[in-house]
């Protein structure tokens, strides 16, 4: 059934710098419409720096990302968010001089179908109780989390790129958020989604594409997961 | 009429209330030209990083080019203070898009050694134009006279610049800290290409906020001159000063700015009733005292 559908992204040959370091060597993948797609890896593998190139936030890229059929690698960042896709930051990007609401309303809609604040609210309840906070960056951990996957689902963007979501949070908010990007998924977002933790991946995806020194070297559907433990092991190095 | 003295331990010193009104006006209205001048400083370098040492020249400019138009094109008073600093403004937009922008990734350094050159080449110009004695600059019949408080006269004019300055600045402020527009210049100063990725042209932001911060500059100047001379020195004189208001205040606090621009004015106009021999260098002294004490500056900030 997936197979047929065209995909949303498509990423060929991507090369991307910082400065005159080169992190990217040859990058290629590709995303189709509804799925929830890992990239694995270990730090340094070139996850983060794939999804800033999708952004268009690294130094220099060359290569073909091309989003619903449209070229986008020699755009400006705000032109490609434009196109309706949506980044949450590893940092999670919660700006310290903003109140929670107006980090909530922070990011301008993109394009028709955003999610409404009261559908936002039902996924992280904790945040209504949080919008008088004074500071975004006063909120604990996980609902700085919230806040940052809540924000891009206001924009009507139709991938979300979530880079670690889970990092440094506690079990029972991991399985929130696990909870949340299934939803999403029935809701139709496309979800490209940078992990450690492949554990967590499988509770999601459906196809991971593991990572090492700035290129993709295998894949695997979600279902395959478990034959393939051992050697996903060897490529996370845990 | 009535004295007020100073307790003995400070001289005892008596000085008839009109004086010291007068004082406090005098200073209100430097405290204006420190806040509007200030506030643009501040805005500026929040977005932009860089000091803009062209600031006291741009203000200079809106006086000159308000007394342009008052001469050649016979608009009045109204018309200068709005056409003026947009002007200015817009020549600001042109100095950022052509020389500013290529800046913003190296050392603040930079920056103040590129505006400080074009400070001095826009003054060079205008007193090759104009020469260096002051120009005299009318006041519509609007503003002239003024009221008599009983306790002082208060000028008209200066009133206005007293009100005008507030309601811009606070205006400004307002701007920053409490609408949708504000918070993206908000954020936009502290992760300017996570603001990009959301789909926001920060770099156009950048430029109008220059823009937006000249024409505060010039709209100062326009303000300032029927009161002090219009000559090509006038804002390398203020704009010291106003530095001083600034490093007092905290880089990049637009609260911190407007509020030690009024309140500088006022203790300088204090000082020049009570000590004046100290009166042109209380605010240096403050500068200092602030650096030792908080060297972020009263509302600024530390990273």
């Amino acid at each position: 059934m997936l197979e047929q559908t065209a995909p949303l992204l498509s990423i060929k040959d991507l090369q991307s710098w910082y400065g005159e370091s080169h992190i990217l060597h040859g990058v290629n993948f590709e995303v189709r419409e509804g799925e929830v797609v890992t990239l694995l890896g270990r730090n340094g593998a070139g996850k983060t720096t794939t999804m800033k190139s999708v952004m268009g936030i690294v130094g220099a890229r060359t290569g073909s990302i091309k989003f619903a059929g449209t070229e986008t690698i020699g755009m400006v960042p705000e032109k490609i968010a434009r196109l309706g896709i949506a980044f949450c930051p590893e940092e999670r990007g919660i700006f310290a001089s903003l109140d929670v609401e107006e980090n909530l309303l922070l990011p301008p809609q993109v394009q028709p179908g955003g999610l409404s604040l009261d559908r936002i609210f039902e996924l992280f309840p904790n945040l209504k109780e949080r919008l008088g906070s004074s500071q975004g960056t006063k909120l604990s951990g996980g609902e700085q989390q919230m806040l940052a996957i809540g924000r891009i689902l206001r924009t009507g963007a139709k991938l979300l790129l979530l880079d670690e979501p889970t990092e440094g949070l506690a079990p029972v908010i991991i399985q929130q958020i696990g909870r949340t990007i299934r939803t999403l998924k029935e809701r139709g977002f496309t979800i490209l989604l940078v992990e450690q933790n492949f554990r967590f991946a499988a509770t999601v995806a459906d196809r991971h594409y593991v990572m090492e020194n700035g290129k993709v070297v295998d894949q695997f559907n979600n279902s395959e997961l478990d034959a393939n433990v051992d050697k996903l092991h060897d490529y996370l190095g845990v | 009429m009535f004295e007020l003295c100073l307790p003995a331990i400070l001289g005892g010193k008596c000085i008839p209330s009109a004086a010291l009104f007068g004082q406090l006006l005098i200073g209100l209205i430097n405290g204006s030209f420190y806040a509007l001048l200030s506030l643009g400083l501040a805005v500026i370098f929040g977005m932009l990083n860089i000091i803009n040492f062209t600031h006291g020249a741009q203000y200079m400019l809106g006086a000159f080019t308000a007394y342009i138009i008052l001469q050649k094109t016979g608009l009045g008073y109204w018309p200068a203070l709005i056409i003026a600093p947009l002007i200015v403004g817009v020549l600001g937009i042109i100095i950022e898009r052509t020389m500013l922008q290529w800046l913003y990734k190296l050392d603040h350094l930079y920056g103040l050694l590129l505006t400080f050159g074009v400070a001095l080449i826009i003054e060079g110009i205008v007193r090759n134009e104009y020469g260096s004695a002051g120009l005299p600059y009318t006041l519509p019949d609007s503003l002239r006279g003024g009221q008599n408080l009983g306790f002082m006269f208060l000028p008209n004019y200066r009133a206005w610049v007293v009100g005008a300055s507030l309601v811009v600045c606070f205006g400004t402020w307002f701007v920053i800290e409490r609408t949708r527009l504000g918070a993206y210049l908000r954020a936009a100063t502290e992760n300017p290409t996570l603001v990009r990725a959301f789909g926001i042209n920060v770099p156009r932001m950048i430029t109008l906020t220059y823009g937006f911060g000249v024409a505060l500059a010039a709209f100062a100047g326009v303000m300032a001159a029927p009161i002090y001379n219009v000559s090509p020195q006038m804002g390398a004189e203020l704009i010291i000063v106003v530095f001083a208001v600034v490093v007092i205040g905290g880089m990049g606090s637009i609260l911190g700015a407007i509020l030690t621009g009024f309140g500088l004015g006022v203790i300088e106009g204090l000082t020049k009733v009570f000590f004046p021999e100290a009166s042109n260098t209380v605010i240096f002294v403050i500068m200092a005292i602030v650096l030792l004490v908080r060297p972020a500056g009263l509302f600024g900030r530390r990273a």
